[in-house]
């Protein structure tokens, strides 16, 4: 073997983000600034990010069209890892671009930030390729220490501390279970490839405890119910453009990564761990949705409606067709655009001061289309599409996976996604009734003036959000295209 | 013998691991958590998998264990009794969640796995240079990645201890 | 007589158990890392085992123990930095104490 026999042009984008990465770092230790010249430093490490997110972005369009390709036997470059990547640097685009005036508000620490940041988007990049447990375990260790960290980057306020050590704990907690049921499948076919444990699992003990756990494992991650107590507290608590990224990334990756765990379970069929996927899947939406009717903070209120709607993309596991599959991909486009702009608008509303629960609370939207009338439309267009309300992306995507679901025999699960989406409604629309319909008052807040870099997002996640819609049919069609190359 | 030898060592490990969990002081908690890792090493040692067990006394007794007591020492060994410090139905619950897990996986092994499922003579593939090998041919892009793992949690470390804004 | 591979895997779920019992009933945060780092050191006993018995030529197993232990080591470092950092201004990494975030 030698280093240049290696396929390295399937993991060209993953290259181009660690080395952003280590260039924004090496800038922490070059030469000294004084305090203003750093907030221009902060600025240039975030144009570097974003040319480091955008260059990976083009490399993975351009790996969209060849064929499917591996390193190693460890990763697996295919359509799914492609889309997947999309998603990923879109959310961390977005992220660096809500971070670029957010952060200079409570830290000088820019270079930290941002590697950590590119470094969790790596760890992603490859959770989601990862057709080997070994690899499948570093890559997620990777984005979650790296979250970890990022969660408590706000060293003002107690409650980011707070919600980084609550995710740490659990996180490490969820990363035991994950190892274990990876101990279990190595036992049962002496291997750690998915496509060895596929041919030789034993469909005995050790297969299921094995799968299981790993399962646990990623319901933690992704925010299942009954493993979510973290969620809400860490996506509270974090800087808002960090929940926003981790809120979509995190989930994306997990989900892919699930799937192809599951995928490699032919052994134990495919029906076993649906339903195990449809009652985590049923939990989740209920249990997000009805404890966000009564939030009255937007963040917290965003933070289990995220929850909820991890219910809906597991719904596309559950069917575990290439129509489900699809769907999920769909609906992580629209929740990327949907969702970070959503905490885009919250992270405007947010107090200044770091001694309170600094917090975009719902009193703050009060009233808030007479003074901001572009805001508040633009966070009611992310809370109809997050309602699921035509002809919005999340319109769309719900109706693709509910018709997967129903496609597959899932009625049950689809009638109950629908009676969840009904409910979720109240409280999307409650947030729509206090910007529009009340008078502003002393706490109604908005942080003036509204920075570029944020508008330029909020702009961005409105086209995402109205496009997707929009062309919702051809977009479908083109992801069925790629998916389908896709082994089942 | 290697039976009697297990047994010993197996009752060392358990109980240190109670003591671990149990201990109302942080540095005997720390201190259990060294006997324990290092019963692990002689378990690696007898399972042929010399490298291992000498990476786990280095690791762990040379700096997991240290950097424990080091923080121990930084913030206080008071870490409360178990029981005391919390509600006692979580208590129950974290009993039977865990005799529940051992019951369950146990069972299991035992019913699936056949007993006389055994190795004689010395692997192949024990030593430092089989591993050597392995990391940096199949697993090179894992062993990689354990890299970006380290420097991820290299700069965590550093931006923790970084000062805030204003104390600059 | 050689010790069979059962043994061994029940050994190390009783010790994942105990570490699972010690995160989840224990509130301050050292003890909760403690019981994690129990739970991943378990996890090695049960991938070395499996490398001896199942798959002695193929160095995978410990090549995963390496893993393994380089994230606990990881981990170990990462949360014990936070919790210094925390216990600076909360003077307590109780987790029972921090309810900044609720609801």
């Amino acid at each position: 073997m030698n280093l240049s026999s290696l396929n390295w042009n399937s993991l060209l984008p993953e290259l181009v983000i660690v080395a952003t990465s280590l260039i924004v770092l090496i800038t922490a230790v070059v030469g000294k600034v004084s305090r203003v010249d750093r907030i221009a430093r902060g600025h240039a490490l975030a144009v570097v990010t974003l040319i480091g997110l955008l260059i990976a972005a083009g490399l993975t369009i351009m790996q969209l069209s060849q064929p499917a390709s591996d390193f190693m036997g460890m990763v697996q470059s295919d359509a799914l890892s492609h889309y997947l990547n999309l998603v990923i640097l879109l959310a961390a685009a977005l992220a660096v671009l809500l971070a670029w005036d957010y952060l200079g508000r409570f830290t000088y620490s820019f270079s930290e930030f941002y590697s950590l940041l590119l470094l969790a988007v790596a760890g992603m990049m490859f959770l989601g390729k990862s057709t080997e447990l070994i690899t499948l375990f570093v890559s997620l260790e990777i984005l979650s220490i790296s979250l970890y960290i990022l969660t408590g980057f706000n060293r003002h306020q107690l409650a980011s501390a707070e919600a980084s050590l609550k995710y740490f704990l659990l996180g490490a907690f969820a990363s035991g279970f994950i190892v274990y049921g990876a101990a279990l499948l190595y036992g049962d076919t002496g291997s750690t490839w998915f496509s060895d444990i596929a041919a030789n699992a034993s469909g005995g003990f050790l297969t299921l405890a094995g799968f299981a756990l790993l399962l646990v494992g990623f319901a933690f991650k992704i925010a299942a119910v009954p493993f979510h107590m973290w969620t809400p507290d860490a996506y509270q608590g974090a800087p808002t453009p960090v929940t926003a990224f981790m809120s979509v990334g995190t989930k994306a990756a997990a989900l892919v990564a699930l799937f192809r765990v599951l995928q490699s379970a032919v052994s134990a069929p495919y029906e076993t761990w649906a339903w195990a996927l449809a009652i985590l899947s049923l939990l989740t939406m209920t249990v997000g949705n009805v404890a966000a009717l009564r939030q009255t903070s937007i963040k917290r209120l965003l933070a289990y409606s995220s929850i909820a709607q991890a219910g809906y993309m597991l719904i596309g596991l559950v069917a575990g067709t290439v129509l489900g599959l699809q769907a999920m991909l769909f609906y992580l486009f629209a929740y990327a655009f949907m969702n970070i702009g959503a905490f885009a608008c919250a992270s405007l509303l947010e107090s200044d001061d770091w001694s309170e629960l600094q917090d975009a609370s719902m009193a703050n939207a009060r009233g808030l289309f007479s003074r901001q009338p572009l805001l508040a439309t633009a966070l009611a267009i992310f809370m109809f599409s997050l309602a699921g309300i035509p002809p919005l992306a999340g319109f769309f995507g719900k109706l693709y996976l509910f018709d997967a679901a129903i496609d597959a025999g899932w009625l049950w699960l689809a009638l109950v996604a629908v009676i969840n989406s009904v409910i979720s409604a109240y409280y999307y629309m409650r947030v729509v009734v206090v910007m529009f319909m009340e008078a502003p008052d002393e706490s109604t807040r908005v942080r003036l003036p509204i920075p570029d870099s944020a508008i330029l997002a909020i702009v961005i996640a409105v086209l995402g959000a109205l496009l997707l819609g929009i062309l919702a049919g051809p977009s479908f069609a083109s992801l069925g295209q790629a998916v389908v190359a896709w082994r089942f | 013998m290697a039976l009697l030898l297990f047994l010993a060592l197996a009752l060392v490990a358990l109980l240190a691991a109670v003591g671990m969990v149990t201990s109302r002081n942080a540095v005997h908690s720390a201190l259990f958590m060294l006997v324990n890792f290092a019963v692990y090493a002689i378990f690696y040692i007898m399972l042929n998998a010399q490298f291992l067990g000498v990476v786990q006394v280095i690791v762990y007794a040379g700096a997991i264990v240290v950097l424990f007591l080091f923080v121990v020492m930084l913030i206080g060994g008071e870490i409360g009794a178990v029981r005391s410090s919390l509600r006692r139905y979580t208590y129950a619950a974290a009993l039977i969640l865990g005799a529940l897990f051992v019951a369950m996986i146990g069972l299991g092994i035992a019913q699936t796995i056949s007993t006389d499922q055994t190795v004689a003579g010395a692997p192949a593939a024990g030593g430092v240079e089989a591993i050597g090998m392995a990391l940096f041919t199949t697993y090179l892009l894992p062993f990689e990645l354990a890299s970006l793992l380290l420097l991820a949690g290299m700069v965590g470390g550093v931006a923790r201890r970084y000062k805030a804004l204003d104390e600059d | 007589m050689t010790i069979p591979l059962t043994w061994y895997l029940i050994l190390s779920a009783a010790l994942f158990a105990i570490g699972l019992f010690g995160v989840l009933a224990r509130r301050n945060a050292i003890a909760i890392l403690i019981g994690v780092e129990l739970m991943l050191n378990a996890v090695n006993v049960n991938i070395l085992a499996f490398w001896r018995y199942i798959r002695p030529d193929d160095p995978s197993g410990q090549v995963f123990a390496i893993i393994v232990l380089t994230v606990a080591a990881a981990e170990a470092a990462v949360g014990l930095a936070l919790f210094i950092s925390i216990y600076r201004t909360r003077r307590s990494i109780n987790v029972d104490h921090l309810d900044a975030l609720k609801g």
